[in-house]
């Protein structure tokens, strides 16, 4: 239900629910830690945009059982999403991982930055005083800028 | 009746804006001040049309006049008068007419304000925002008309989703429109300026109040619609990455760029070409999030595919008026002259620093709110964007943005001394590692980078307060002397320190709600207790209520700290019978700047109830810190020297005295 209400605002507003239910906790405090880490990093597919831990869909539920199943059974935290990948794909993930499609998103915002650096240096260089571009004038500029000072001197004797 | 008003008014309303959108052009081009003159009406009486609409539909949705589709769709005659008023805008339709209204509004302020604006800038600034408008009145008018009638109006409306009945519908939607439409205004006079071919310092001097305007009211409409969130949620988060929050945080990002570009602008005739570019990029970023939030592009690129009637129209606005002012751009910005010179190490150096970080934090958040989309209509591949990989990339380019922040101000222009401005920060520098030696002792090292996040919190805030005691001259000359030059600075100044000290203290309340925040999720017996950070609720038991439009069950809970109580929170669950939904209402304790955090999950058979508790320390300087940045925008916005439109010249002796 929650992407229903999405096109009513230009900002995001959730089906209000619980997401991680007491019935689901497990006893074993660092193994639930554990749980919810992961669970931060894994979609809910059914919701726009919800981890799995924010989500009250029953699938997130599923899912967010899931998760604490493979982890009472021994697995790593990558075993598990690796698990998650290998039944539910790419999309599963949130943070996608870095692979041929995804190049271009992981590589742009660094690029963007060190492209916009290299830019701005040769444009400042470009533009800095010492190649002479505004250091120097011209014959006229100068009769210019000497009869300017003159009148201006003029002026302030008056 | 008064639909059909409102309609005609808005019929009325592009009839206008299509003349104020060439006539001015001709006369222009023809140097016929009459012709031009004509926009200044136009845009006043096109805003009243707008309005009358606007008030036509209002009408309609307080007198619950169920013959229109749209008041049928989301109202309903028992909800509060406010709710019957915010549901105006709480659909697609209603929305788009408020869009309109502000980007009319905007239209009007400009011919009345700007009364000192050349002749012919003022005409062509008034014709391109005529053609936005233009554009979107027709988009209204054939696409989502919110005027239609039903054939067989029924007795009772559907009800507003029940998730929008909120307080935070009244304020967050139109702050948002103000800052998202206002940025138009920067785009009209990019445009105009091209077109004339002219541009320098005084057109970033009328451009900045415009932009400092609309940059205030985003910061406040984000802010807004994040603690809105939080509440909502019932979860405690306040920023998700959603692609709907990007779609304002892009335009935010490229504005804040812009108002820093153009104090370059205005100050040294320098970076005229980038300042140009980012008030087209502004009001392009707004166009793109309105279209990625009305499209319906963003639940999938199938959803898009089979309604696809409004996105294309509003992919064809897109089109047309980014694509149509890049090119312009391109065509004309070399024509544009270069101003002043400086040094990397100086004022201007510090803001294209500035800018090339927010730029590219504008194109991070671009990239991975757009990726998903364009590789599946691409490959057909899908893959999820979402917040561990904003957190990712977003974060680094914010850690040395705001790293030399401090710096920035202090430096000279043209030619600053680094090592010179490093030694009047070290009050800023010994803050921060006070503070970061303090978190840590209080804290523990158990999280190693939130204390240093602290810590730049507070480099940020004294930063900020060491650019006033400097340009004061606090602790330099007597307290006298320091006094009075503090309060002779410019507005603008205290605009600067206090909008920067403001982003430091929505830092520090990301880091500590974040870091230490505590939470508790159990399910709890009437009379037990649950404790948390000090604090012991103990649940007192279910109370049956009724509302207007909705019956709810609230959780009664007593709060206590060191056995003292201090007070009551009631969190519930309603039930709205028009739709059938239920929505979950936190209850929040605020103690000081933090908050107690308490919301239902699902009650069992046996009376037992789940719920979900979070202390959230300091949680409330994140809004606080936006709400401190808008006031600092006010404050710029103040200064006699920016007062929108453009600066009556000071009165002055006719002669200058001779030296």
């Amino acid at each position: 239900m929650r992407w229903l209400c999405l096109f009513a605002f230009l900002f995001a507003l959730a089906a209000p629910a619980a997401a991680v239910e007491p019935d689901e906790m497990l006893k074993n405090p660092t193994l639930e830690a554990r749980a919810r880490d992961i669970s931060r990093e894994l979609r809910c597919m059914v919701c726009q945009n919800q981890s799995i831990d924010d989500s009250a869909a029953p699938l997130a539920r599923d899912l967010r059982l899931l998760v604490r199943r493979r982890l009472v059974a021994g697995d790593t935290n990558q075993q598990v999403i690796d698990f998650l990948v290998s039944r539910y794909g790419e999309f599963v993930l949130l943070k996608p991982r870095f692979e041929p499609q995804t190049f271009l998103l992981w590589g742009l915002p660094p690029a963007a930055l060190i492209g916009g650096a290299i830019g701005v240096f040769f444009w400042m260089r470009r533009r800095s005083p010492a190649d002479g571009a505004g250091a120097t004038l011209s014959e006229a500029e100068q009769a210019r800028l000497a009869a300017l000072v003159e009148r201006s001197t003029d002026q302030a004797t008056h | 009746m008064i639909p059909e008003l409102g309609h005609y008014a808005l019929v009325l309303a592009l009839g206008l804006a299509l003349i104020q959108g060439i006539a001015p052009v001709v006369g222009f081009r023809r140097n016929d001040a009459s012709l031009m003159q004509l926009a200044n009406s136009t845009a006043f009486v096109q805003f009243i049309f707008v309005a009358i609409s606007f008030a036509a539909l209002t009408a309609c949705y307080v007198s619950s006049d169920f013959s229109v589709a749209t008041v049928y769709e989301n109202s309903h005659s028992m909800m509060p008068l406010i709710y019957k008023f915010t549901s105006v805008w709480g659909n697609h339709e209603g929305s788009m007419l408020l869009w309109v209204l502000i980007l009319a509004l905007f239209g009007a302020a400009v011919a009345v304000f700007g009364v000192n604006l050349p002749t012919s800038l003022k005409a062509l600034v008034l014709a391109v925002q005529s053609w936005i408008a233009a554009a979107f009145y027709l988009f209204i008018l054939f696409t989502s008309n919110p005027f239609l009638r039903l054939a067989n109006p029924p007795f009772e409306g559907r009800d507003l989703n029940p998730i929008l009945q909120d307080p935070g519908l009244a304020i967050h939607p139109p702050l948002l429109y103000l800052g998202y439409v206002g940025f138009s205004i920067a785009f009209s006079f990019a445009v105009a300026a091209l077109i004339e071919g002219r541009i320098d310092a005084a057109w970033a001097r009328w451009v900045r109040p415009w932009t400092l305007a609309a940059w205030m009211f985003l910061t406040a409409g984000i802010a807004m619609g994040s603690y809105w969130a939080y509440y909502t949620l019932g979860w405690g988060g306040f920023w998700f990455w959603d692609p709907v929050e990007n779609a304002s945080l892009m335009p935010w990002l490229a504005g804040t760029a812009l108002l820093h570009s153009a104090v370059v602008m205005e100050k040294r005739n320098a970076l005229k070409i980038w300042t140009i570019l980012l008030a087209i990029l502004a009001f392009s970023l707004s166009l793109i999030g309105t279209f990625l939030v009305r499209s319906g592009v963003l639940t999938s690129v199938h959803a898009f595919a089979t309604d696809p009637t409004r996105g294309i129209f509003i992919l064809v606005i897109l089109v047309l008026f980014i694509g149509g002012a890049l090119t312009l751009f391109a065509w004309r910005a070399p024509v544009l002259k270069q101003g002043g010179l400086f040094a990397p190490i100086s004022r201007e150096g510090a803001l294209v620093l500035n800018n090339l970080f927010l730029t590219t934090a504008c194109a991070t958040v671009f990239v991975g709110t757009l990726y998903p989309l364009a590789l599946e209509a691409l490959t057909g591949a899908k893959i999820s964007v979402g917040a561990p990989f904003f957190n990712l990339t977003f974060v680094p380019l914010f850690v040395p943005l705001m790293l030399a922040m401090p710096f920035g101000p202090l430096l000279a222009w043209k030619r600053g001394d680094l090592l010179g401005v490093a030694q009047r920060l070290t009050a800023a520098f010994a803050a921060t590692v006070v503070a970061i030696c303090v978190t840590f002792a209080a804290m523990g090292v158990k999280s190693a980078l939130a204390p240093l996040g602290v810590g730049l919190a507070f480099f940020v805030m004294a930063g900020a307060a060491v650019d006033l005691c400097e340009r004061s001259g606090l602790f330099r000359v007597s307290l006298k002397i320091a006094l009075r030059r503090g309060l002779g600075l410019p507005r603008s100044a205290f605009g600067t320190a206090v909008a920067h000290f403001g982003l430091g203290v929505t830092l520090l309340g990301i880091v500590c709600a974040t870091t230490w925040g505590s939470e508790r999720i159990v399910s709890i017996n009437p009379g037990q207790t649950v404790s948390i950070s000090g604090y012991d609720l103990t649940f007192d038991g279910l109370v049956p209520r009724a509302g207007p439009n909705f019956r709810e069950l609230a959780a009664k809970f007593t709060v206590r700290e060191g056995g003292v109580p201090i007070g009551v929170m009631q969190p519930s669950k309603r039930s709205f019978s028009a739709r059938g939904m239920t929505t979950t209402e936190a209850a929040l304790m605020t103690r000081g700047a933090s908050q107690l955090y308490l919301s239902l999950g699902d009650t069992e058979t046996d009376g037992s109830i789940a719920i979900r508790l979070y202390y959230k320390p300091l949680v409330m300087l994140t809004w606080l810190g936006a709400v401190i940045m808008a006031l600092g925008g006010a404050l710029s916005l103040s200064d006699r020297r920016l007062r929108v439109g453009a600066p009556k010249p000071a009165a002055r002796p006719a002669m200058q005295p001779a030296e």
